[in-house]
């Protein structure tokens, strides 16, 4: 089973539409949204929902105020300023703040702060047009993004595996930190995508030093790549140098929020130059996999 | 005054508009980056470096010679930084969250500290010493952007008008970086995928109850869900930015709003006005 994982540093790169256009041409995936922070690939794929599943990770402190002392040694203890002083003189823990640490649970002296598990999302089973797709959804402002997306990694390589499908497209989670570390890790290929951008250049080259560090290979695709041809020209010596390939470029085309607005895939709603070139660079997946 | 430029989607704009707004100020003003995973405010700012600092993290040393093998630290970190077989503790320093608790609970006083980077900051300035610059940056390969951000946060005063490049999304380095901002200008475009990551950022900064409005950037290329969204649900939005081809090429090479559109320089410069006036109404 092989696992290709859509990423792009920047975002705003049209990771998720190309993730979505894969998805209509792959014919025997299993697809993952390991965006869990703001996943829309759904919003393409209108998966209609089988399972849902709590994803309980880590725990939170919380104060019983009534047996707390106002002592202060919690807030003294607490290295994320997570524990505020109330107008009332009493000690409380902002759940934003904290996380889930356990400092403050052990050093306090007469045992009045409870440590419950922390639901901080689900994700779900689904069915879609183009196949089998797993996806989540992480509460607002929680930790543990990295590990939902790793359940949503594991989740979907089970069903690949249970339904006899010999690959998983992920679309995977903007920037360079632990979601996207969670999302890369041992996977078989990253495709990049990005923009003749100077951020997209430096965004992209910060993501290739990232594949080199995981030894995952990776190929780039420059989206919208007339809004500056020197610039996509420079990306893709950039690409070379950072040890990637290039594996094509896809123009500016509107086209792509309109099929957004009708909820569908570009390459289901027209044809034409950037579904041309969308359907090579998905063919030049396919090989490189091989 | 202190004013977060986030966005729940990526590639919205959230850079633009929060280098718009440190350009059109009037005053002395300070550009915090707190996108640490990915900064780009400093293309567009161009500030001289003046100084480059390493953030550093404490994770646990252990001193064998006094530990027990208890695994009473490993058995405590939530984080799973600490692995023991009756052994001294294998320290994992890329998922220390540095709470402490390891030393605090090991019962011989073998858990000391050392410093380990994660990150750092760069100090520059732009258009003569008016703007401030002070960026985070995430080392490649670290996962835990918070304590870059919370370093970069260290830096701000309140006294500066002071704005604030967020990362997107709506985990925990956007919380570290919204905490004690005054006014949340979310960023957005007239797109399905605009509009749902807008509600997820409407709803985190309602949840941290900060005063907030939304800005829709290229308002005229996609559809009108953002705005019968803000009208619903009766948030302001701050300003309608139109889509240009010429924009897009001018953002490319590194040129800021005003090149490509240079009558929003004022609608900019009053932002911070009106803004000042709705915190204080407050």
């Amino acid at each position: 089973m092989k696992e290709i994982v859509v990423i792009s540093g920047k975002g705003g790169t049209g990771k998720t539409s190309v993730t979505g256009c894969f998805a209509a041409l792959a014919e025997n995936a299993v697809l993952a949204d390991c965006d869990v922070d703001a996943a829309d690939l759904h919003m393409l794929l209108a998966p209609e929902i089988v399972k849902r599943t709590d994803f309980v990770s880590g725990h939170e402190a919380v104060i019983r105020e009534d047996d707390c002392t106002a002592c202060g040694i919690c807030r003294e203890k607490c290295n994320f300023n997570a524990i505020n002083l109330t107008e009332e003189g009493k000690y409380r823990i902002d759940p934003y703040g904290c996380e889930g640490c356990k400092v403050c649970v052990v050093v306090c002296p007469v045992d009045a702060i409870d440590f419950p598990e922390n639901l901080c999302g689900e994700w779900y089973f689904s069915h879609t047009r183009f196949g089998p797709m797993v996806h989540a959804k992480l509460g607002i402002g929680q930790e543990n993004s990295g590990k939902l997306v790793s359940t949503v990694r594991r989740e979907a390589a089970v069903k690949a595996k249970e339904l006899d499908r010999d690959m998983v497209i992920v679309d995977g989670p903007p920037g360079i930190g632990c979601p996207v570390i969670a999302a890369v890790t041992g996977s078989s290929l990253l495709v990049v995508v990005t923009e003749p951008t100077i951020s997209g250049k430096h965004d992209m080259k910060r993501v290739l030093e990232l594949a080199k560090h995981f030894s995952v290979p990776a190929l780039v695709i420059i989206n919208k790549w007339d809004i500056n041809p020197e610039m996509t020209e420079e990306i893709e010596k950039e690409t070379l140098a950072g040890g990637a390939h290039p594996v094509g470029r896809i123009p500016y085309d509107r086209d792509f929020t309109v099929a957004q607005i009708n909820g569908r895939t570009l390459v289901e709603e027209k044809t034409g130059k950037a579904v041309d070139n969308i359907t090579t660079i998905w063919e030049k997946v396919c090989r490189t996999l091989r | 005054m202190r004013i977060a430029v986030a966005s729940g989607k990526g590639g919205t704009g959230k850079t633009t508009v929060a280098v718009a707004l440190t350009l059109a100020s009037q005053e002395p003003v300070v550009y915090a980056d707190c996108d640490v995973e990915e900064p780009n405010g400093s293309i567009f700012l161009r500030p001289e470096i003046t100084n480059v600092e390493k953030v550093l993290v404490d994770v646990p040393m252990i001193d064998e010679a006094k530990c027990k093998a208890c695994g009473d630290c490993a058995r405590f970190c939530q984080f799973n930084a600490l692995v023991s077989f009756n052994t001294p503790p294998l320290v994992f320093s890329d998922l220390c969250h540095s709470c402490g608790g390891c030393a605090i609970v090991c019962p011989t006083g073998a858990i000391s500290w050392k410093k380990v980077p994660v990150g750092e900051i760069s100090f520059g300035s732009s258009d003569g010493g008016r703007i401030s610059v002070v960026q985070g940056k995430l080392a490649v390969g670290g996962s835990l952007a918070p304590p870059v951000i919370r370093k970069v946060k260290s830096y701000l005063s309140d006294n500066v008008f002071t704005v604030v490049d967020s990362p997107p999304g709506t985990s925990c380095p956007v919380i570290e970086s919204l905490r004690e901002a005054d006014y949340v200008l979310l960023v957005t475009e007239p797109t399905p995928f605009g509009l749902h990551d807008l509600k997820l950022a409407v709803e985190t900064v309602r949840e941290l109850d900060t005063l907030f409005s939304v800005i829709i950037n290229r308002f005229d290329e996609g559809d009108s869900g953002v705005e019968q969204y803000c009208e619903e649900e009766k948030i302001h939005i701050m300003v309608k930015i139109p889509h240009s081809r010429l924009m897009a090429e001018t953002y490319s090479r590194g040129g800021n709003l005003f090149d490509a559109i240079p009558e929003l320089r004022e609608v900019f410069r009053d932002i911070p006005l009106i803004i000042q006036r709705g915190v204080e109404a407050q």
